[in-house]
């Protein structure tokens, strides 16, 4: 059987429309878990780009950078949660619409 | 007509679909669950890349724990959906057109300027699954190793800082 | 000529005065009065000899005249004045007649004002009189010696200066001591009287530069024939004025008016400067003026007329009066016409020797009418002070001035209130006498003489003017005649006069000098040998015009004509007799109104209230200029000038535009609009743009979003 090749640009295609879902989920929604989980997804795409061009390019060295992300993202997620967490505290709803103390 | 091809669209359409659905749906464990298809998917693509040790990472990183952490703070929390209240009217109209715009410009730039011609090999091709997993633990411990290291101390300060702000002070309503 | 050293002590008979006044001023203070008077005579009575000394001086060089450079004064573009001294016969003369005359009266003046302090309670005061007098001395010098009619005006108004100063001495006072302004409006008088004879002297003096460039007498004399022949007419106004100038220094009509109320200084101010010097000035200007004056024969007329009937009309006025010194001062007033008219038929030599003898016997009289009138004080207050113990001085007056104890007031001037005084003062009263003949012009006194020469030349030239002139004889010799009867004869009317006293040595004795210049003083001009005549001619040539006389007027024996002489002699013995009539056969008696009045009824009043003529000038002048005067004050400045114009013109105006326009609509509406407006624009950009930042993170993530689109766009369209 013959295995073609999957252009680099679909790979890059589908990474960007990703990325445009998670703007959206991002500016759209007001539940602040929603808001974060696009944000993880906004990562992915990000991701997918730089292994689709490590592999096109033939070097690991974006398949290291994503291993960095990764652990930084997770890191990042642990400490967005807890901060959650405490806004849940002291005002008893997660809307981010309520969260407008900066108003200026 | 090739598997690689099938597989591609195929996990394409369900990642996007995983996406949208996250996007869209009303309850909070559902978008969860969505992105954890998400991701998913996203491994396979990089299975499809030639990154098995990626692919797993993801899985084991994103999938298995960061999702878990998000499921067990929306069971804190409460799943219920958020009543319904627009103070800014305009934000989803105008979101949407501005994502509209972006896609318009990136596939623009995708397809019409930028000339990617380059066909990615075969997965089997040159890669071998051993080879490449001590060719990048290799890499990581001598030439990214400050990196690492730097990483390993910001896990540490995250673990820290976490317990340090969910910690309840005495006397403090939680 | 070996005495040309002589003539440089010319500016002494300025300066010597002035160094006498000086040290009266800076040291007087501590110099008692016979000090301080002795100063003044010594400084007067060395001018004379210096003037004694020029006079031979000159008679030695042949009677030349010598002008003796002093200082350059103004040099202004074609105005060269310099402060030069003349020394010819006629200055000479002017300077002798009043340093000898004025010497006598300083020493005069040393008793008299010694009583008078005391009379009037100010001693403080003495050391200012012999000030203003030797003042009055140099001041009078300028004017005599003035090369140019420049230094004679300087003159000119010095001694208007010192007349007011003078004449208001007791200016706070009256005669009896009470608190008065009648002194200073006396002086006043005077002077503006002056003044308005001095805008004549001045408009002649701007004439005189602006026709001859030069002001001096011998550039005016040098061109005044040749602008005679083009344009008479200059020399016409010029003359003209200069007699506005005589009017009023020398009291002629219609400026005399001064004159009687300078009676109200001090008897020696009226004896020395209104009856001696100052008032012969204008005599002495027309005198000098005589080249001009004989190129127009039509000023000359004018001139004798002015002169002739103010002598006559002086001499009517003073018939109806009863103060002592106001008869003195018609008297001066009416003989001072004489010598006008004298000198304005150009009858100089006659005009000046009447001048001189005048001095001597109108002197005379006027120091021995102050002696009377001492006399009488010094009666009233050895009466008011002690009860009537004869006390030889008078003594200094505990009381206030204005104390009289409850007694009516009194006049001591008041014939009325003399009478037999020739018992308590007789030496007075003798030397009385001899002035008085002089004055009536009986032979052989020093007034037949010169009065005669007048009348003389004006039969010839003049003959309504010789009318005028004997009529005023005859008017003069009448009053001199009643007033010797009244004050002397017959019996006290008042209580003081009952206990006058005679005046001490240092008063009575000038008077002596006086008197035997008054009987002698007739040499100066006799007939044949015409000594005065002669000196006068080297500066005056005398334009003898032969005139066609009748027969008996051309009879000349030396000069004098026996016709007009004895008629005129004849005149004044018949009206002595005719006052002897009324006043010496009956003499008055007290409270008795003076039978002139009953003689002449309506006549009479007109003579006493002096025809009504200071009246007349109040009303017509005076009153009308405190009309102008305050009209301008009220009206124009007042309610014109500050209330409208300025209040509600100019300042309404600022008001209005400061309030209604600046204020109302270009502050209020126009800038604070402008201002206003840009800080409410300020605030709604900002209010617009606040908006922005409403808290939502959202939409802070989708204004970042809408960057990342911009630029995209931008990297693709470039």
């Amino acid at each position: 059987m013959t295995v073609q090749t999957i252009p680099l640009s679909w790979y890059l295609a589908i990474s960007a429309l990703l990325f445009i879902l998670g703007a959206l989920g991002v500016l759209i929604r007001r539940n602040p878990l929603i808001i974060f989980m696009s944000v993880e997804l906004m990562l992915n795409a990000a991701n997918l780009v730089f292994v689709a061009f490590a592999r096109s390019f033939g070097v690991l060295t974006g398949q290291i950078f994503v291993f960095f992300v990764m652990t930084v993202s997770a890191a990042e997620v642990a400490v967005g949660l807890a901060l959650i967490i405490i806004i849940f505290r002291n005002k008893h709803s997660i809307d981010v619409d309520l969260m407008n103390s900066l108003k200026g | 007509m090739t598997l690689t091809l099938g597989l591609f669209i195929v996990l394409a359409a369900v990642a996007v679909a995983s996406a949208v659905g996250l996007l869209v749906s009303r309850n909070t464990v559902y978008a969860a669950l969505f992105l954890v298809l998400n991701f998913a998917t996203v491994a396979v693509f990089y299975l499809l890349l030639g990154a098995p040790f990626i692919a797993l990472a993801q899985v084991t990183i994103y999938a298995g724990a960061i999702m878990v952490l998000f499921l067990f703070v929306i069971m804190l929390l409460g799943a219920d959906a958020l009543p319904r209240r627009q103070v800014l009217p305009w934000q989803r109209p105008l979101a949407i057109a501005l994502a509209a715009v972006l896609l318009a410009e990136a596939g623009f730039l995708l397809f019409q300027r930028v000339h990617l011609s380059a066909n990615l090999a075969n997965p089997e091709a040159a890669v071998n699954t051993t080879e490449s997993l001590r060719t990048l633990g290799m890499a990581l411990f001598s030439q990214y190793l400050l990196p690492f290291e730097v990483t390993s101390v910001l896990l540490l300060v995250a673990m820290v800082g976490v317990i340090v702000l969910t910690k309840k002070v005495k006397g403090e309503p939680g | 000529m070996e005495n040309s050293g002589l003539f440089s002590l010319v500016p002494l008979i300025v300066f010597l005065p002035v160094c006498g006044l000086l040290v009266n001023i800076i040291f007087g203070g501590r110099m008692n009065e016979k000090a301080i008077g002795a100063v003044a005579s010594a400084a007067s009575g060395l001018a004379f000899v210096v003037a004694g000394l020029l006079g031979f001086a000159l008679w030695a060089g042949r009677g030349e005249a010598v002008v003796v450079p002093f200082a350059d004064w103004i040099h202004i573009g074609d105005l060269n004045v310099a402060w030069n001294f003349r020394v010819d016969s006629l200055s000479v003369l002017m300077m002798l007649v009043v340093s000898g005359v004025g010497t006598l009266i300083h020493i005069y003046a040393i008793g008299y004002m010694h009583e008078d302090v005391r009379f009037k309670n100010d001693t403080g005061r003495y050391r200012r009189f012999f000030v203003f007098l030797n003042l009055f001395i140099a001041m009078m010098m300028i004017l005599v010696s003035g090369d140019s009619y420049l230094m004679l005006f300087v003159g000119w108004e010095g001694v208007g200066l010192c007349s007011f100063l003078l004449i208001g001495f007791w200016y706070d006072m009256d005669t009896l001591g009470r608190p008065s302004f009648a002194n200073s409006n006396a002086a006043r008088k005077a002077f503006i009287t002056n003044r308005i004879g001095d805008l004549g002297f001045l408009l002649a003096g701007f004439t005189m530069f602006w026709a001859f460039k030069d002001l001096s007498f011998a550039g005016v004399f040098g061109g005044a024939e040749q602008l005679a022949s083009i344009s008479p007419g200059v020399i016409l106004f010029i003359t003209l004025f200069l007699l506005v100038g005589v009017a009023g220094k020398s009291a002629q009509l219609p400026l005399y008016v001064w004159l009687p109320d300078a009676m109200a200084g001090p008897t020696p101010v009226s004896a020395l400067i209104h009856a001696a010097t100052m008032v012969t000035a204008g005599v002495y200007l027309v005198a000098r003026s005589a080249p001009l004056y004989t190129l127009v024969p039509q000023a000359q007329s004018v001139v004798a007329l002015v002169g002739g009937i103010t002598a006559l009309f002086a001499a009517t006025i003073a018939v109806g009066q009863y103060d002592i010194k106001k008869v003195l001062a018609y008297s001066t007033i009416s003989q001072l016409g004489f010598m006008v008219a004298a000198v304005g038929m150009g009858a100089y030599v006659a005009g000046m020797f009447h001048l001189v003898t005048h001095a001597f016997f109108k002197a005379l009289l006027f120091l021995s009418a102050g002696s009377v009138i001492l006399g009488l004080e010094r009666g009233h207050h050895q009466l008011a002070h002690h009860g009537g113990h004869a006390s030889p001085t008078p003594h200094q007056d505990p009381h206030t001035p204005g104390d009289q104890h409850a007694e009516d007031v009194f006049d001591p001037g008041d014939m009325r209130n003399m009478g037999g005084l020739r018992r308590q003062m007789p030496v007075t009263f003798w030397l009385y006498l001899i002035g008085t003949l002089a004055l009536a012009g009986i032979f052989p006194l020093a007034g037949f003489w010169s009065k005669d020469e007048i009348l003389l030349d004006a039969a010839k030239n003049f003959p309504l003017v010789y009318i005028l002139l004997t009529a005023a004889a005859f008017f003069t010799a009448f009053y001199m005649g009643r007033q010797v009867w009244m004050v002397w004869f017959g019996k006290p009317r008042h209580p003081a006069a009952e206990h006058a006293q005679e005046s001490p040595k240092v008063i009575t004795v000038p008077l002596m000098v006086l008197a035997g210049l008054s009987l002698l003083g007739g040499a100066l001009n006799l007939p044949y040998v015409h000594t005065l005549g002669k000196w006068l001619e080297h500066t005056i040539a005398a334009a003898e015009h032969e005139v066609e006389v009748a027969p008996w007027l051309a009879v000349s024996w030396g000069g004098l004509n026996p016709f007009v002489a004895l008629l005129s002699l004849a005149l004044a013995l018949v009206a002595i007799f005719i006052a002897w009539l009324l006043y010496g056969r009956k003499p008055l008696a007290e409270g008795q109104k003076d039978p002139l009045k009953k003689l002449l009824g309506p006549v009479f009043t007109v003579f006493e209230r002096k025809y009504w003529v200071d009246e007349a000038y109040w009303a017509v002048f005076v009153d009308r200029y405190v009309d102008i005067a305050r009209f301008l004050a009220n009206v124009v400045d007042g309610r014109f000038w500050h209330d409208f114009i300025h209040d509600r013109v100019i300042a309404g105006t600022y008001n209005w535009l400061s309030r209604v326009v600046l204020d109302l609509h270009v502050d209020q509406q126009f800038i604070d609009a402008i201002a206003n407006g840009l800080g409410r624009l300020t605030t709604r950009i900002s209010a617009s743009l606040r908006r922005l930042q409403n808290g939502f993170v959202r939409s802070y993530a989708l204004a970042v979003l809408a960057g990342v689109v911009v630029i995209l766009g931008y990297l693709i369209l470039k």
